[in-house]
């Protein structure tokens, strides 16, 4: 044990005689093992933000989505009608039995008004469970419920940003929304809190952002507003015939999603033809999240490992010119009764020596990962405001994450560099025939 | 161990027909051809001869730093021509004080850590008195106000004080010493000399190797080498030692 602490005293010596060499050795290493911690906790950080996205949508859910079919396959007179019906939403709810809940949900475009304040906006029609299945949290008021749904209410239920818009001033709650396209009014019974974006689902629509959103019983929309809606967007006619853009289905274990999804699938298969459809299955996202997630953080493993392979060979490039420069040492040593052994320790020290300070002080500084992403971010911002905004969304609010298996991983990974680099100078150094050694310049 | 076939009680080591040869690509130099002598415990012996003669030769076999290719050494009980590296290390550590010309000090530890270096390769610990010790041998050899100096901030002569410390620290069978006159003036010459004269009255046994004939007049015992092999062995008288330590004090240099 003694003999350990000496030959440690020593390489620290033997370091100190050229302190800049070290440092520069000891960056290397350094530079490895950070860039180990922050390539990881940077990719764990973008791939936890896509999985918590997918995770909002519900890991229990299905999804069965009213897409817009290929033109060829609409009539070239007149609207055809497409998507989900009523009817197979009550067959799918009579006759798929792991279904815990449904909800039936249609949604347009529509602008809404309040006095002179205007706002283009998503009205979706719903039941109450909505509120419960998308995770929507209320900030005052209550949300749609089933007597409201029942009777058919022109009640309404607005997104934060939908009050900020359009009641700068009042108090939403008891105020009347203004429809001009279908010239209804809408009492407001309840605001939500502000919500983050959900994942793209199933090439239906973009990341789902519900900040613009106005919601009302679904059976009023049918009563009121009915399947065909037609709009004016750009100065042409646009119209549509759809009973339900969606159909969310929760199932009651987790582990029968897929399952329930097949026979769902099986259920809609009449519009196989038309492909008017999509069914989306969060939980399938999931699980490519999570495997595109473990590949990218594979892959960038690997670009730390190299670089800490680059470290470990300037260990091993230092220490056979420090071999070299040290043989007269190494002779003197042999003479007063050092055996081989004793030479590799200390060459070894040596090496573990610098490549555990640099990665101590790389753990230490991955540490300082999420502080300083986010430094470099206020940094950014207030100097490239216009480049940053045009940078995808995912690089402009990524957390980094650490991982905390790397901080062990990095010390021991640290620590392996410097035995297996210091190996061919150390063996080269006690293999010198002592008299030789003794005798060179 | 094989038990010794011949006495060495009393002997500091016992050299009987040495043979060193180095094989080389082109030819075989044989540098020690047969080398037999006695250095009892005590005695003070320089090794002269030629350049090339072998006399590092046979000091490398003495210091247990190489092996011979036939024949035998014993020091104390151990005939040490049969050993393994790891044994002769051993045996370096345990009983065999060094000397050399460059005086081969480590330049990163200070003259204590240089002296105490033996004792690092016995494996264990460095026990109290062995630390008062080396701090004595510092100040014995005239260093103990520089215990924490380094190797480059001392003079030739200071280094080689060390080095003479350092080759006491491990209370070895003999000193061995290459030209360890061989790099100082005069005056730091006659310092060492007068040193291992000391040492020598003390009763330990030293062997140096010089091309000095004022060098070897001061020692006991006079061996020659020429080529690989002992021309003569013969012991100085003393007033031949009193002479050159007399000759050597009055031809001193003034000092300015
Ligand atoms: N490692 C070696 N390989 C080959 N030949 C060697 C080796 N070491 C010594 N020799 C040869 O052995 C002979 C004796 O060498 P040695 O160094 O013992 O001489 P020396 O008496 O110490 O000479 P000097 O007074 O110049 O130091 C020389 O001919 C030398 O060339
Ligand atoms: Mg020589």
């Amino acid at each position: 044990m003694n003999i350990w602490i000496g030959t440690i005293q020593l390489g620290v010596k033997s370091l100190w005689l050229h302190p800049m060499r070290s440092v520069l050795t000891v960056l290397g290493i350094f530079i490895g093992v950070a860039s180990v911690i922050w390539l990881l906790a940077i990719s764990k950080g973008i791939g936890d933000e896509a999985q918590r996205q997918i995770e909002s949508l519900g890991a229990d859910t299905i999804m069965i989505r009213t897409v817009k079919p290929p033109s060829e396959k609409m009539s070239a007179q007149g609207l055809t009608p497409y998507g989900l019906t009523r009817k197979e939403f009550d067959i799918l709810v009579a006759t798929v039995p792991t279904i815990r809940s449904a909800l039936p949900i249609r949604e347009m475009r529509r602008q809404f008004q309040f006095k002179d304040r205007k706002l283009d906006g998503r009205l979706v029609g719903c039941t109450p469970e909505y509120a419960e299945v998308t995770r929507l949290d209320l900030q005052s008021g209550h949300f749609i419920t089933d007597s409201e749904n029942f009777s058919g209410d022109t009640h309404c239920v607005i997104a934060a940003k939908v009050a900020e818009r359009l009641f700068p001033y009042e108090d939403p709650i008891g105020q009347r929304i203004y429809m001009p396209e279908n010239q209804g009014f809408y009492l407001v019974v309840g605001v939500l809190k502000p919500k983050g974006s959900t994942a793209a689902i199933g090439g239906s629509m973009a990341a789902q952002d519900f900040s613009n959103d106005v919601y009302i019983p679904i059976k009023t929309l049918q009563q009121r507003i009915g399947d065909t809606v037609m709009s004016f967007r750009s100065g042409s006619r646009e119209g549509e015939i759809i009973e339900l853009n969606q159909i969310t289905l929760r199932v009651a274990e987790v582990s029968d999603v897929k399952r329930t999804a097949e026979l769902v699938q099986d259920t809609l298969s009449s519009h196989d033809k038309m492909e008017d459809i999509a069914v989306v299955v969060p939980l399938e996202l999931l699980e490519q999240a999570r495997t595109t997630r473990a590949m990218f953080m594979l892959f960038m493993g690997m670009i730390a490992a190299i670089s800490l392979l680059v470290g470990g060979i300037g260990i091993m490039n230092i220490m056979l010119a420090t071999v070299t420069e040290r043989t007269r040492e190494i002779g003197i040593r042999r003479a007063l009764g050092a055996k081989r052994r004793d030479i590799i320790r200390q060459f070894l020290v040596e090496t573990s020596v610098l490549s555990l300070a640099g990665g101590i002080t790389g753990i230490l500084f991955g540490l300082l990962c999420g502080p300083a992403v986010n430094g470099a971010r206020i940094l950014a911002n207030m100097w490239f405001e216009k480049q940053m905004a045009e940078l995808p969304e995912v690089v402009r609010t990524v957390q980094p994450s650490i991982v905390p298996e790397s901080i062990p991983g990095a010390f021991f990974i640290s620590l392996i560099v410097g035995l297996v680099f210091g190996i061919y100078p150390a063996t080269r150094a006690a293999k010198m025939n002592p008299i030789e050694a003794l005798r060179h310049e | 161990m094989i038990a010794p076939s011949i006495e060495t009680s009393g002997y500091a080591c016992r050299v009987a027909d040495m043979k060193k040869e180095y094989v080389l690509k082109s030819e075989t130099v044989r540098a020690l051809r047969g080398v037999t002598f006695d250095v009892p415990e005590g005695d003070y012996v320089a090794i002269m001869g030629p350049s090339g003669s072998g006399k590092s030769t046979l000091l490398n076999m003495l210091g247990c730093l190489d092996q011979p290719t036939s024949g035998s050494l014993w020091l104390g009980g151990d005939d040490v021509a049969r050993m393994n590296d790891d044994q002769l290390a051993d045996i370096r550590s345990q009983r065999i004080g060094f000397v050399f010309q460059a005086y081969n000090l480590i330049q990163q530890l200070t003259v204590v850590e240089n002296i105490q270096v033996p004792l690092f390769y016995q494996g264990r610990s460095l026990t109290r008195e062995q630390k008062t010790r080396s701090v004595e041998l510092a100040k014995m050899v005239g260093l103990g106000q520089r215990l924490d100096h380094r190797p480059t901030q001392l003079s030739g002569g200071q280094q080689q004080r060390v080095a003479i410390a350092r080759s006491l620290v491990n209370d070895p069978f003999f000193i061995l010493a290459d030209e360890p006159t061989g790099n100082l003036d005069s005056r730091t010459t006659e310092e060492i000399l007068t040193l291992f004269e000391k040492l020598n009255n003390e009763g330990r046994t030293i062997i140096l190797v010089t091309h000095e004939d004022e060098v070897s007049k001061r020692a006991k015992r006079v061996v020659r080498l020429k080529d690989g092999r002992l021309q003569w062995d013969r012991a100085n008288s003393q007033e031949v030692r009193d002479a050159a330590a007399k000759y050597a004090i009055d031809n001193m240099p003034v000092e300015e």
